[in-house]
This record gives structure tokens, C-alpha cells and sequence, in this order.
């Protein structure tokens, strides 16, 4: 008894001698395995409800259905304006989050360094209402020349077709607020990384004659290359459930198209549930409560990409 | 990975970690960990193992957190209360259309002022959500901007919920709705029902067309493309406006009436006010919205009979007072659906409006309610209840002929 307790662990021993008298640790212990278990409770709760609410538009007659269209014809345009909205917010918000990064773990001066990354963090603060504000009087209408010169030199293009929005709220425009409102996950999650890039690569490489770009990009890129992805996926998760935001900016439409710059935008399925919802009842209900369901499937999808690259990395 | 950047993974990652790293398998306990290594660490496997009595405790510990959520939930009570001597107290529920919010929190606050015991609340669910609740008996009224329907039995099923009373269903918020326009040098604008249909399903896409042209003479209109704006949100103001339309001008207009705007590609925009600040940002835009908020935008004025009619409180109480009553959806004789007269050429009526109704019954559970909602009602169709709309939210009081065909059916409800 006494050598195995030597062996593995004091454990049983603590145990044996505090006997019964360890209430708090046994109380901190069930409590916290109970928030655990509740949360898995909570999110399969949620599936289920997602699951027997949308069961009766997934079983109903198309022509019962808002708009008389199949489910699928419903959901599907809202789905690609999500990825479409989120893609734009990525795409944009990477290389600038990366930058931040970069200049805030490595060229900023040292007494910049806590201001500047709380103030990156409080960008995250700001309630996504007021983004959408934001949006609509101020980044939409200074957009829209900015547009017309797109629609006029870079017309040939799909995303630039035209024409071009007189109010400034389209999808390019939504896009570039998702950007902002995900700009502090993305760099904040690259900046962690960055600074914990080996110190003796970036010394080595100093003094081998390597500029200071040249060492970021031979040292902490390659270093924190999953994390800026797994960042990225952590942000396009963000950007695919924003609602009020959206809400607010996007003009839609309920086309597909990859025209940005247009009054006639796709909707997205956070933004599209709390524009119908209020007025919706019955079936109407089921329907988007089924779009729903979709979203929360390729949130989950994004979830679990992001999970597969992060441990993927950690094995490495 | 190490600190936030871990904290950052956990929180924003699947709780399903638990499993694995959270609770730490290789954790470090015991021989390689001195002092109070193995206290940190629980998941010892003899520790972790869940026997019965560790399973009752966390049960317990669920049980505790889910009283703890669905107390928080724990639904409203029912009103009660007698009345005290003329003063009213007790308290009502309603719920309904969110075109009456604004009209419904005025009334409210001065109701309750007058009757200091008397508590009424109103949740702008919408309308058809309003008249679901009142169905099944969850609030003692609805607000509603269309009429109970014969659709899926709805009448007969709001019928049953009054027991041995009576529907009532009465006209409490009548609001203009105005053809408001951005255009650049255009201080007036003249439209035919036609011409508004085609700008609307994006027939006339320049400002310069000759069919606008025809309707303002000597106006200079500039070559600006059109931009029609619509509510990208599922509303009353949009039923009632394509309601017009294709009451109006069907061979234009062949869209189903709904709440829910019906052309593509279209400018969208949340709500009154979103419609209001699209047309307000863009230069040949043209929108829908309640009158009362058009505010310093251009209001066009649309032709009715040989006139041009403006969006006025009176001209829009007019078309309401001239429509005949739908007969075929009044159960009781305290309902008054109205059936509106949109192609009316009547002089001095203005066509496009939203009718708001009040649904309640003439009889309740208990007295105390039923005087209650007829105290509140009395109050809302009252001259004074419909003035304080009028300034809070815009809308055209009841005419005087209209408020005495009504007054019986409010009259009815027994306190």
C-alpha cells in the first residue's frame, strides 16, 4: 500500500489521512464536474431544439413555406451570402491582424507595446449594434465613390460589376466591418505566438546578416503559421454568426451573386432570422429555425477544422 | 501553447475538450510534482471515478443549476385585483404589431397615470405572433394590423378563446404611409398609381422618364438612375403599401400581397427608420414609410381620381371612415374589419394606409380584467387617446364618425 502510493502518486495517502474532513475539495470538485457536464447538456439541448424545430419545414410541402420555394432554395442563398460575408471579413482581416501582430510582438517600441495591444482588445468591446451604426452612417456613405471607381475601373471583374450602390450599403461594405470586428481574435491569437518565437532562431538569424524582415519571415512566420490559420478559423467563425451588424448594413435581396458593390445583396442567415423573425409565425417559424440549424452545422464544421489544425500543430 | 493563447483555444473551441487536455491526462501529478501537486490534480483515475454517490452529488449540482435557470423563466401571473372605487388596478397583458409599439407605450404611461393600481403591458411580437397569443389565451388582448382571418380557422378559434362572450375587434391606429424621394432639384414630385408600380417592380429605372415626366409638368427632372427602397424586415408597412398596388394597378403589380417585399434587387433596409436613412443617403432613391417619419425628405403626392392626394392624418381617417366593413370577417357585432376602399376616387382621401386593430373579447375570467380592457380601450379609441398617438407616433386620429361606430363594441366588454 505504502509503495504504491510511493510509486504513483501521495494522492491516496492525502486521502487516507485527510479522510473525510476534504469537504471542499470534494465540493469544488462535483461542482465543477457539473458546470462541465452542463455545458454539454446545454449544447446538446440546443442541437435538439434546433433539430425538433426545424423538423416540420424540413417535412412540410414546399408551397407551405415562406415564399413557396423548397427548403433548400430557401436556406441556400442565405448560406452563400454567410460564407460570402465571412470569406470577405477573412480575407481582409488576415494580413492586416498579422501585421498588427508583427508590429506589436516585434517593431513597436517597448513602451507601445501594452497600450497598443489593449487597445487592438478593446476594438472587441465595441457591441456589434454599434459596428452597425457605425457601418450605415459613416463607412457606407464614404464608400460610395470609392465604389463608383471600382464599378468604372475594375468593372470586368465579377465582384466589381456594378452597379454600383448610390447608399453605400452593400456587401463589400459589410465585409469591411466584419473585418474590423474581427481584426482583435485574429491578431490577438497571432501576437501570443509571435512573441513566443524561439529568441535564439531570431538571434541566430540576426546575425547572419538577415534584415528584420528577412528574420520575421524565416523565423516567426514559419513559427506561427497554424496559429495565424487556426486564428483565421477562430474569426470566420465570428463573422459567420454576427447579426446585427449585418442587420443593419447589408441591403438584401435573397439573390446569389458575387457582385459586392450592388444594392441587391444575398442575406445571411443570422441577419435574414432576426429580420423575419418578429413577423413570422407558425411554419414560418420552422423555417427558420431550420436556417438555423445549417448555421450552427457550418459554425461547427469551421469549429472543428480549427481544432483538427491546432492539435495537428501541437503534435508537430 | 501556452497562457491567453490556451484560454483563447479552450473558451472558443468545442467544450468537448473536457476529454482530453482541460482535465489533463498527462498531467503531471505525483512523483514528478511535490506538496500540493495532487491536490490540483483531481483526475487522479481512482480520484475521477464517478461512483454512485459522486453521481448523486453532481445530479444534485445540476438539479440546483437548472432551478436556478427556470426560476428565472417562471411565467407571468394572471391579472388580478378588484376595482377600487373608480379607479381601475389589476393588470393586463397585450401583444401584437410593432407598428402600434410607439402608440401603445404612450397610451400605457398615461393610462396608468390616470389609474395609478393599474398595470398593462405590451410586447411588440408582431402582429400575427399578437393574435397567436390572444388565440391561445396568453394576453387579454392583441394589437394587429390586419383583421382576424377565416385562414386556418383563426376566427373560430379566437371565437372559442372569448368562451361565452363576444370578439371585439375595433380600429385604434390609422397611419399614412408616404412615397418619400431623394432627388436632387426636385422639390415636388406628382405620381400615378402606374407609374409607382413600375418605379417599384424596377420597370422605370431613370428619373427622366417620359411616365414621370407626364405626371409633372414643368418639372426638371435630372437623368439620375432610380433607386426604390424597400424594408428588408417582414412588416405591416410593406403589406399595406403592395396591398395598394395590386388593388390599384393589378396588370403592373402581379405579385402576392405580403409583408415580406416581393422584387429582387431592390435597395433593402431595416425598419422605418433604415428605409428613411437609405433614402435619405441616396441620391435618387425612392422609399415607403409611416408619414410621421419622413421628416425632411420629399413626399410625393399620389393621384386619386383626378387629384393628386398628400399623406395627410385626414385624408388617411377618410378612406378608413368611406370603406365598407368585411362583413364575411365580422363574427360578432362588436368587430369592425374594414375592407379598405383602395381604388376609391374620392376627393380628399389618401389611399395607402395601415389600419391597426385592437382585439379583444367582451368577456374574461375575471371582472376585474374585463374592466380593465375596456378601460384601456375606451381610453385608446377616446379623442384624447388618439391625439397622444398623433404626437408620439404619428398617426391619424379616428374620425369622429368612425370613433361612434366603434364606441358600442368597446362599450360591450362587461367589467
Amino acid at each position: 500500500m505504502e509503495a504504491h502510493a510511493d510509486t504513483t502518486t501521495n494522492a491516496g495517502q492525502l486521502i487516507a489521512a485527510g479522510g473525510r474532513r476534504r469537504w471542499g475539495d470534494r465540493i469544488f470538485s462535483n461542482v465543477s464536474v457539473a458546470a462541465a457536464l452542463a455545458i454539454l447538456a446545454l449544447l446538446a439541448g440546443v442541437a435538439a431544439f434546433l433539430l425538433i424545430q426545424a423538423a416540420p419545414a424540413v417535412t412540410a410541402a414546399s408551397s407551405e413555406l415562406p415564399g413557396g420555394k423548397s427548403l433548400i432554395d430557401y436556406i441556400a442563398p442565405l448560406a452563400f451570402g454567410t460564407v460570402l460575408a465571412a470569406t470577405i471579413a477573412v480575407v481582409l482581416a488576415v494580413p492586416l491582424a498579422v501585421a498588427v501582430a508583427l508590429f506589436i510582438s516585434h517593431i513597436a517600441p517597448r513602451r507601445l507595446l501594452l497600450p497598443l495591444g489593449y487597445m487592438v482588445d478593446l476594438l472587441a468591446a465595441i457591441p456589434s449594434i454599434v459596428y452597425g451604426l457605425w457601418g450605415i452612417f459613416v463607412l457606407g456613405p464614404a464608400a460610395v465613390g470609392p465604389m463608383e471607381w471600382l464599378e468604372q475601373k475594375l468593372g470586368f471583374l465579377p465582384f466589381f460589376e456594378g452597379p454600383a450602390s448610390v447608399t453605400g450599403r452593400t456587401m463589400l461594405v459589410a465585409g469591411l466591418v466584419l473585418t474590423v470586428m474581427i481584426l482583435p481574435i485574429v491578431s490577438a491569437v497571432a501576437r501570443e505566438v509571435f512573441s513566443q518565437a524561439p529568441r535564439k532562431l531570431q538571434e541566430g538569424a540576426l546575425a547572419l546578416g538577415a534584415t528584420r524582415w528577412e528574420m520575421i519571415r524565416m523565423t516567426v512566420l514559419p513559427f506561427g503559421k497554424s496559429s495565424i490559420i487556426s486564428g483565421a478559423m477562430l474569426g470566420l467563425g465570428r463573422a459567420l454568426g454576427e447579426t446585427m451588424a449585418v442587420t443593419i448594413i447589408l441591403s438584401v435581396s435573397g439573390i446569389v451573386t458575387f457582385n459586392l458593390i450592388s444594392q441587391a445583396n444575398p442575406s445571411t442567415i443570422a441577419a435574414n432570422i432576426a429580420l423575419d423573425f418578429p413577423e413570422s409565425t407558425g411554419l414560418a417559424i420552422n423555417t427558420l429555425i431550420a436556417s438555423g440549424l445549417v448555421l450552427f452545422a457550418i459554425t461547427l464544421v469551421t469549429n472543428l477544422i480549427a481544432r483538427a489544425i491546432i492539435s495537428r500543430q501541437n503534435i508537430q | 501553447m501556452k497562457g491567453p493563447l490556451r484560454a483563447f483555444y479552450i473558451f472558443f473551441t468545442f467544450p468537448t475538450q473536457a476529454g482530453n487536455k482541460l482535465f489533463g491526462a498527462p498531467c503531471e501529478c505525483g512523483g514528478k510534482l511535490a506538496g500540493p501537486g495532487p491536490l490540483l490534480c483531481p483526475n487522479d483515475e481512482k480520484e475521477f471515478e464517478l461512483s454512485p454517490s459522486r453521481w448523486l452529488a453532481i445530479l444534485a449540482s445540476l438539479a440546483v443549476l437548472a432551478i436556478g435557470v427556470s426560476a428565472c423563466g417562471s411565467s407571468s401571473d394572471d391579472s388580478s385585483g378588484s376595482a377600487a372605487a373608480g379607479d381601475l388596478s389589476g393588470q393586463i397583458a397585450g401583444a401584437g404589431s410593432t407598428a402600434q409599439e410607439a402608440a401603445q407605450e404612450a397610451w400605457i404611461a398615461e393610462f396608468e397615470n390616470a389609474n395609478s393600481g393599474a398595470t398593462v403591458s405590451y410586447d411588440a411580437v408582431g402582429s400575427g405572433g399578437g393574435r397567436e397569443q390572444f388565440i391561445a389565451g396568453g394576453v387579454a388582448y392583441a394589437g394587429s394590423d390586419a383583421a382576424l382571418s377565416t385562414e386556418e380557422g383563426e376566427l373560430e378559434k379566437a371565437a372559442k378563446r372569448c368562451g361565452s362572450g363576444k370578439l371585439v375587434e375595433v380600429p385604434a391606429y390609422i397611419s399614412p404611409i408616404a412615397v418619400i424621394y431623394n432627388l436632387e432639384g426636385v422639390e415636388s414630385l406628382q405620381l400615378d398609381p402606374e407609374t409607382l408600380a413600375k418605379i417599384f417592380n424596377q420597370e422605370i429605372t431613370a428619373w427622366d422618364d417620359p411616365a414621370i415626366a407626364k405626371d409633372n409638368p414643368g418639372t426638371e427632372l435630372p437623368d439620375t438612375r432610380i433607386t426604390p427602397v424597400n424594408r428588408s424586415d417582414e412588416s405591416g408597412t410593406t403589406q399595406n403599401f403592395t396591398e395598394y398596388l395590386s388593388e390599384v394597378v393589378p396588370s403592373i403589380w402581379k405579385y402576392e400581397v405580403s409583408g415580406d417585399w416581393p422584387v429582387k434587387g431592390g435597395e433593402a433596409a431595416q425598419g422605418t427608420s433604415g428605409v428613411v436613412e437609405a433614402v435619405t443617403a441616396g441620391d435618387g432613391a425612392i422609399g415607403y414609410a409611416d408619414a410621421s417619419q419622413a421628416g425632411e425628405l420629399g413626399v410625393a403626392t399620389i393621384k386619386v381620381g383626378k387629384e393628386y392626394a398628400e399623406p395627410t392624418p385626414a385624408a388617411a381617417a377618410k378612406i378608413v371612415e368611406e370603406s365598407p366593413e368585411a362583413k364575411d370577417l365580422a363574427k360578432s357585432p362588436y368587430m369592425f374589419p374594414f375592407e379598405l376602399d383602395r381604388k376609391t376616387e374620392s376627393q380628399g382621401t389618401y389611399p395607402i394606409v395601415l389600419v391597426s386593430y385592437l382585439i379583444g373579447c367582451t368577456k374574461y375570467g375575471s371582472a376585474g380584467e374585463g374592466e380593465l380592457v375596456k378601460g384601456y380601450f375606451e381610453y385608446a379609441v377616446s379623442s384624447e387617446g388618439q391625439e397622444i398617438a398623433a404626437e408620439n407616433a404619428g398617426s391619424a386620429p379616428l374620425s369622429a364618425g368612425l370613433a361612434k361606430k366603434i364606441a358600442p363594441a368597446v362599450e360591450a366588454i362587461e367589467g
